[in-house]
């Protein structure tokens, strides 16, 4: 067991210490999301007003969580689309044939993206005052709660879409086609009310909605119009965690397919 | 049972089959490693070599037969497996963007070491390949040759009895190969670890204590370099001419078989090659470019086993 969380502790901070020394992702990961916060927020304001039940709320408030959640997923991405090249042939290669337990491979490299997600998180959050958000260490601290699950997720999930590609090539593909739907119907870009049936159920069935809809929700007073409408704070987060389980279920199953799970 | 005088090969490998999808890559091979000993897998890419490697790290699991490390069954034992044998890859399997020292540390720790242990271990293997000074450097900074060292050092931090290396001296210059043998001798030597290596350069075949020549999936030959060059016997003459076949067919209506064409080149292999010289250059003086004889050489036994020429950088 010791061994086990000292494999997984070297792994997690091999991921950290990757991210610190390249300095553009560092900056790329950060700046994308604000940027597109800034831009998108300011420009479409004025054309753009959520509907939320009983009025509207201005733009560069309701993207504001939504693009905390692009972080999240950003930053999973990013972190695991090595494993495509160092599998065959890099650094994976030796992790493989060490005499540890398939499961703490894929933990460490999950909750090793998990952080460096919540680190980028955690950044762009501080700066909500600025999108009329009201932030107190309590929210701060309730808003940490429900997005460790959902970075979890999110990066388990990724790791399993590179454990199964040849290329990055690929893996873009499947990042715009499948990774970036996912978010955009989240209710993150524009909320499903007012959104026509067939989107709203698509929208229901996307595990997303609902770490977003906890984050939301932690965020705001019950009682306020925004929330309005979501799924309730308990159903998003069952919903969350199930889709860790679910996610990080997947990516174990696919890492130990390919060669032999290492008993213990 | 195996009498308890002597202790279980290092590598044992029986039958082993593998396939990829409808291509046998192995079609049943066997062949045994004694403890301490350097042995080398010869073949040409695409031979099965690398497929072989992988089911031995644990990598992938073979179709059929068994493969055991120091008596253990690399499927079912893995773990075991694992932490008896260290793996060096030809591919870099460093992180880059962490120092020696650093990708040593997160080696350790997935093997079980930590603390002062771990430390010591990873002074000593230092020291040992001569990388204290660059303990501190980024992987990305380093030179080809030290690269290697590191990566060996990496592979040898848990104290393995078995070191297994896929083409350890792909991409070094001659003085880092030879620094390389250099060391991997000593570590016989010093800690009886065995090694196991494929290879497709033949002046590294010639260093192993024993040699497989692996073609096609199958094992075409296994002995010591001298066993191996002691079946060709005598010398080979080797010809150069721009008609090998219309030479082959002369010599041996004239003289007698076999004569082999094998790469535009027209080979013979005779006890006595001095003799037959100057009676082939008579008849055939026109059409002959060159003529050479040698001893025999693992590339004469490679090319006797395989029928091929040229062992890298073809098509797989």
């Amino acid at each position: 067991m010791r061994r086990s969380l000292g494999a997984v502790r070297a792994l997690l901070w091999r991921e950290v210490i990757r991210f610190l020394r390249d300095r553009n992702r560092v900056l790329g990961a950060l700046l994308q999301p604000i940027m597109f916060w800034a831009l998108f927020g300011s420009g479409l304001s004025a054309s753009f007003h959520p509907p939320v039940p009983g009025g509207t709320v201005p733009y560069e408030e309701y993207f504001f969580p939504g693009v905390v959640v692009m972080i999240l997923l950003f930053t999973a991405i990013f972190s695991t689309v090595s494993i495509i090249e160092d599998r065959r042939e890099g650094f994976l290669q030796s992790v493989l044939v060490a005499p540890v337990p398939r499961s703490i491979v894929v933990l460490g490299k999950v909750l090793g993206g998990t952080c460096l997600a919540m680190a980028q998180g955690l950044v762009l959050l501080v700066l909500a005052p600025l999108a009329g958000i009201r932030l107190t260490a309590a929210v701060l601290g309730e808003s940490c709660l429900v997005l460790v699950p959902l970075a979890f997720a999110l990066t388990a999930l990724s790791f399993c879409i590179a454990w199964r590609m040849d290329s990055t090539q690929g893996y873009h593909a499947v990042m715009t086609v499948f990774l970036m739907p996912l978010w955009l119907l989240s209710g993150a870009p524009f909320p499903s009310l007012g959104a026509p049936a067939w989107l709203r159920a698509i929208i229901g069935a996307n595990p997303v909605t609902y770490g977003l809809a906890a984050f939301r929700r932690v965020l705001y007073p019950a009682t306020a119009p925004v929330v309005a409408g979501l799924p309730s704070l308990g159903l998003s987060l069952v919903v969350t965690l199930a889709f860790c389980a679910f996610t990080f279920g997947g990516a174990l199953a696919l890492a130990s397919r390919t060669a032999h799970p290492a008993s213990a | 049972m195996a009498p308890l005088m002597s202790p279980p090969a290092s590598v044992e490998v029986h039958g082993l089959v593998h396939d990829y999808g409808e291509y046998r890559a192995l079609r049943g091979v066997d062949f045994s490693v004694g403890q301490g000993e350097i042995f080398g897998l010869l073949g040409p890419n695409g031979g099965g070599k690398t497929t072989l490697f992988r089911i031995l790290a644990t990598l992938i699991r073979p179709a059929g037969g068994r493969a055991l490390i120091f008596g253990r069954d690399v499927v079912r034992e893995a773990r075991e497996v694992r932490l008896s044998m260290g793996v060096v890859f030809q591919s870099p399997a460093l992180d880059r963007k962490l120092t020696v020292r650093e990708n040593l540390d997160v080696q350790g720790r997935l093997y079980g070491l930590g603390g002062e242990t771990l430390r010591k271990a990873m002074d000593d293997m230092l020291q040992r390949l001569r990388l204290l000074d660059r303990a501190e450097t980024r992987v990305d900074r380093l030179s080809g040759g030290l690269m290697r060292r590191a990566e060996i050092a990496k592979g040898l931090l848990h104290r393995p009895r078995l070191l297994l290396m896929d083409e350890p001296s792909s991409g070094l210059d001659p003085g880092a190969r030879q620094d390389l043998w250099d060391l991997l001798g000593g570590l016989r030597e010093s800690h009886g670890t065995t090694l196991l290596l494929t290879t497709h350069l033949m002046e590294e075949a010639d260093r192993c204590d024993r040699l497989a020549i692996l073609s096609e999936g199958t094992l075409v030959a296994e002995g010591t370099p001298r066993e191996l060059k002691g079946e060709i016997g005598g010398d080979v003459i080797v010809i150069t001419t721009a008609v090998p076949v219309e030479v082959r067919d002369g010599i041996e209506r004239r003289f007698g078989g076999p004569v082999q064409v094998v790469d535009g080149t027209v080979r013979i292999e005779r006890p006595s090659g001095h003799e037959l010289i100057p009676r082939i250059v008579e008849a055939f003086a026109d059409r002959i470019d060159a003529v050479t004889l040698g001893r025999p050489t693992l590339l004469d036994v490679f090319i006797r086993k395989t029928g091929h020429r040229f062992l890298g950088d073809q098509a797989a």
